[in-house]
């Protein structure tokens, strides 16, 4: 049967990551951007929760209990408290589920246990290029074979590069297909350069070149068998959209009660219909894109190819979130200018939704 | 149980009968009731009285309530709204009926639709010349006269107005102030049974789109109806008074509001996948794919606008959904329901804008049915409260306003 109410189990889920972004994320969210700098007993105290490592297989210390809706409720929530930390939070995912789907049992062995102990561990992805137009399922970087191992040549961008890991999952061409390699990053020939961007300033992340970096073989994510970038693409997009969906969630609700507290003419803002019917957009908005999110999530639980129901999630959110958090600035006028309050920071880390494509991988 | 999107087997049954029942019944004879305007369409009304309306898929299991009806009216929306409108059912009228009236009522006036008599409609007339969205400064008056109520007044915009004022069997739900310094708590809603003396149907609308749909001007001229026809009590509450559980009038009429207009969205979205399928279908016999594994700066600007398309058409279904599955669970829905009504209006009058302009000469002429559609859209935007009254309800709830503070 057709259900949009969350269970008990998802509700308990939902509450308890609401609450740790309310106490924990949200007070040095502001601080963290300012200063473009991650908090580690944020990142400590999530991992303690588990929110990745409840999604890796039992046999390696995680809770078995992937799922793309369950990670989505999470990103949301997490997102709400602040997407940069969210994105940190999440991070271990960018190497760790697609090892955990697509991996040799070599690999599973070798990497997932690590994201499961009581450390927390970042992880990173490059998938994205830094030149326009940049193209996950074709990757301008090249992956070629030597013998027994593997030369990557080429350039990414939009590296998360949490302090705390050695190795970043890179995708290079093939032969014409795409395949990730787990690479460390004291590989030689790796240069990584740090990025200052517009918004999710907390979250490091680095540019990469790749000049004849060497990497055994066995370091192709599923060796032999290669790994489905399709299906790896659709669930970054659905977790980024529920990420975006948080961000916008934030920011509405921030405009809202804004709105309800100033007054102009002799009444509150929220009584004019320009300002009141911009707020009821947003709230229609989030919740049609929510629920685009939560059925390209249940497709890829049902095992179904749903890159096109993640593609329209994703597409749908970066315009409900650019328009909320544009909508936010807007309801607090000049004030939404300033950096005392929160929508000029909703509306620069919205942005990056536009920008980022699988960045954070559930 | 999680959230979930699986339809259960019976709906999906019964989405295949509806939607096999409009592509034999309804397109077929689109055009001809779109371009004769006032005819009944017989082929349509007899063939849906005798057989449509008593096959439909057995019951196979669980089936997903209310949600199950969004499905067959999107399925026969996307056959033809208009025909839709002019199906020999219950209608608005009957949904007042359902929330408001009592056991004895129900059966009453609802039986007939089950029954083995003629086609009978049912409507709702609560718009008049001077007021439409502001729905509580209504003129037509009701005055006690021993155990009749008399009605005096005009009704315009009636759907179903001509078949349910005309046709033995059917019935009108008008509203009427029985204390017009009472305001909202002076508007009650009687069942106006068709053929009742004083009720006379002055004239039907020359519309945009829905043609097929008769919308009629009913005028009430000293027009009696018996108390038992009374939708809830007659008690007037005054405008402060706290309305008390009993109290079935102005509020239980407004509730009848909360199950429709998940089916107006439902409407629009059988309307809006119309033109979409139509557009998926000829960009397909062109060979042009849409590529959603294409990086934004790649798609074209045909490719973005299907798919914003597409997802906008898919939002607006799930916020009906969502609104319905929460009539399921018997959870106040208000907010719900306008938010699927404001989304889904929108979303299908830009869809078959949309769809008219990116097939060029063939969208615009008659000789496809896309044209139509975008008519027929349209007014899924305006009826069961507009664009801007549905905001209005929405704005209200998330700011927790009441009417007064945000009108
Ligand atoms: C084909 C058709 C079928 C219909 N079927 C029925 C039916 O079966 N029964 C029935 O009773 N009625 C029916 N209606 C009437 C319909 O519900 C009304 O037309 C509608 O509610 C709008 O009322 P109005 O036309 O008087 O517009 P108005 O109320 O005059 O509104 C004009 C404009 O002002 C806006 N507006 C009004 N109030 C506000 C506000 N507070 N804030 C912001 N904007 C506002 C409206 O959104 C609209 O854009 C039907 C109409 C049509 C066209």
């Amino acid at each position: 049967m057709i259900d949009f109410e969350p269970s008990d189990e998802q509700l308990l889920i939902i509450e308890t990551v609401r609450q740790f972004a309310e106490q924990e994320i949200r007070p040095v969210a502001r601080e963290c951007d300012e200063d473009g700098k991650l908090s580690n007993s944020v990142l400590a105290q999530a991992h303690e929760l588990g929110l990745v490592a409840n999604g890796l297989p039992e046999e390696f210390g995680g809770g078995g209990e992937r799922s793309a809706l369950t990670g989505a409720l999470i990103a949301e929530e997490l997102a709400w408290g602040d997407l940069s930390q969210a994105l940190a939070i999440l991070s271990p995912g960018l190497i760790a589920l697609p090892v955990a789907e697509f991996g040799s049992d070599a690999q599973k062995q070798a990497t997932l246990p690590r994201y499961a102990r009581e450390q927390f561990v970042p992880g990173g992805l490059a998938l994205q290029e830094p030149h326009f137009g940049s193209d996950p399922f074709r990757p301008t970087a090249r992956a070629s074979r030597d013998g027994e191992s593997y030369v990557l040549e080429g350039e990414k961008a939009l590296v998360p590069w949490i302090e705390g890991d050695d190795q970043v999952l890179v995708f290079a061409d093939e032969d014409g297909t795409p395949q990730g390699f787990l690479v460390s990053r004291e590989a030689e020939g790796l240069v990584a350069t740090p990025e200052q961007n517009l918004g999710l300033r907390a979250l490091p992340t680095v540019q990469l070149a790749l000049s004849g970096v060497r990497v055994p073989a066995s370091a192709r994510l599923g060796e032999a068998a290669g790994c489905d970038l399709r299906r790896i693409v659709a669930q970054g997009r659905v977790a980024m959209a529920a990420a975006g969906i948080g961000v916008a969630r934030a920011t509405f609700e921030v405009a809202r009660d804004y709105a309800k507290e100033r007054e102009a003419f002799g009444v509150k803002i929220a009584q004019k219909q320009a300002i009141a019917f911009k707020l009821a957009d947003m709230a229609i908005e989030i919740d049609g894109a929510r629920l685009l999110t939560w059925e390209a999530a249940w497709r890829l639980d049902q095992g179904e190819d749903a890159l096109r129901e993640a593609t329209l999630a994703i597409q749908q959110v970066r315009r409900v979130a650019m328009d909320a958090s544009d909508g936010s600035v807007q309801v607090f006028g000049g004030h939404g200018y300033i950096r005392e309050y929160l929508p000029e920071m909703h509306l620069r880390n919205a942005r990056g939704l536009t920008v980022l494509e699988a960045t954070a991988l559930l | 149980m999680p959230i979930s999107f699986e339809m259960s087997e019976t709906t999906r049954l019964a989405q295949d009968y509806y939607r096999a029942m409009a592509t034999d019944h309804l397109r077929p004879i689109s055009r001809k009731y779109d371009t004769q305007e006032h005819d009944l369409p017989t082929e349509w009304v007899d063939w849906y009285w005798n057989h449509g309306r008593k096959g439909g898929p057995e019951d196979v299991g669980p089936s997903d309530g209310f949600i199950q009806v969004c499905v067959q009216t999107e399925e026969l929306c996307w056959g033809d709204a208009g025909l839709y409108l002019r199906t020999p059912f219950a209608g608005l009228g009957g949904a007042a009926v359902g929330a408001a009236g009592t056991k004895e009522q129900k059966k009453r006036f609802l039986s007939v639709f089950h029954g083995d008599g003629g086609p009978a409609w049912g409507a709702m007339a609560i718009t008049e010349p001077s007021a439409g969205s502001d729905s509580a400064a209504i003129q037509t008056t009701a005055t006690r006269d021993g155990d009749d109520w008399i009605l005096n007044g005009t009704k315009i915009f009636c759907t179903a107005g001509e078949g349910a004022s005309q046709q033995e069997g059917g019935f009108v739900v008008a509203w009427a102030t029985v204390d017009p310094t009472a305001g909202r708590g002076g508007i009650k809603a009687f069942v106006v049974p068709a053929g009742t003396p004083g009720m006379t149907l002055v004239g039907l609308e020359n519309k945009l789109g829905i043609r097929a749909s008769d919308t009629a001007t009913l005028q009430f001229d000293d027009c009696r109806v018996p108390t038992a026809n009374l939708l809830g009590s007659a008690e007037v509450k005054k405008r402060d008074a706290k309305a008390s559980s009993g109290d079935k009038g102005f509020k239980g009429a407004m509730a009848t509001f909360d199950a429709s207009r998940p089916i107006v969205a439902a409407m629009a979205v059988g309307v809006g996948r119309a033109a979409l399928d139509y557009v998926l279908e000829e960009l397909d016999r062109q060979g042009v794919r849409i590529r959603y594994d294409a990086p934004p700066a790649e798609l074209t600007a045909l490719e973005r606008d299907v798919m914003e398309m597409e997802a906008e058409l898919q939002a607006a279904r799930l916020l009906t959904w969502r609104a319905a599955s929460m009539m399921n669970r018997g959870r106040p829905n208000s907010l719900e329901a306008s938010m699927a009504k404001a989304k889904a209006g929108l979303a299908v009058t830009r869809i078959t804008q949309k769809a008219v302009e990116l097939l060029g000469p063939p969208g615009w002429s008659k000789k496809l049915l896309v044209e139509k559609w975008m008519r027929d859209a349209k007014i899924n935007d305006i009826y069961e409260g507009t664009q801007q009254i549905n905001q209005l309800i929405v704005a209200r709830r998330i700011l927790d306003y009441p009417s007064s503070m945000l009108r």
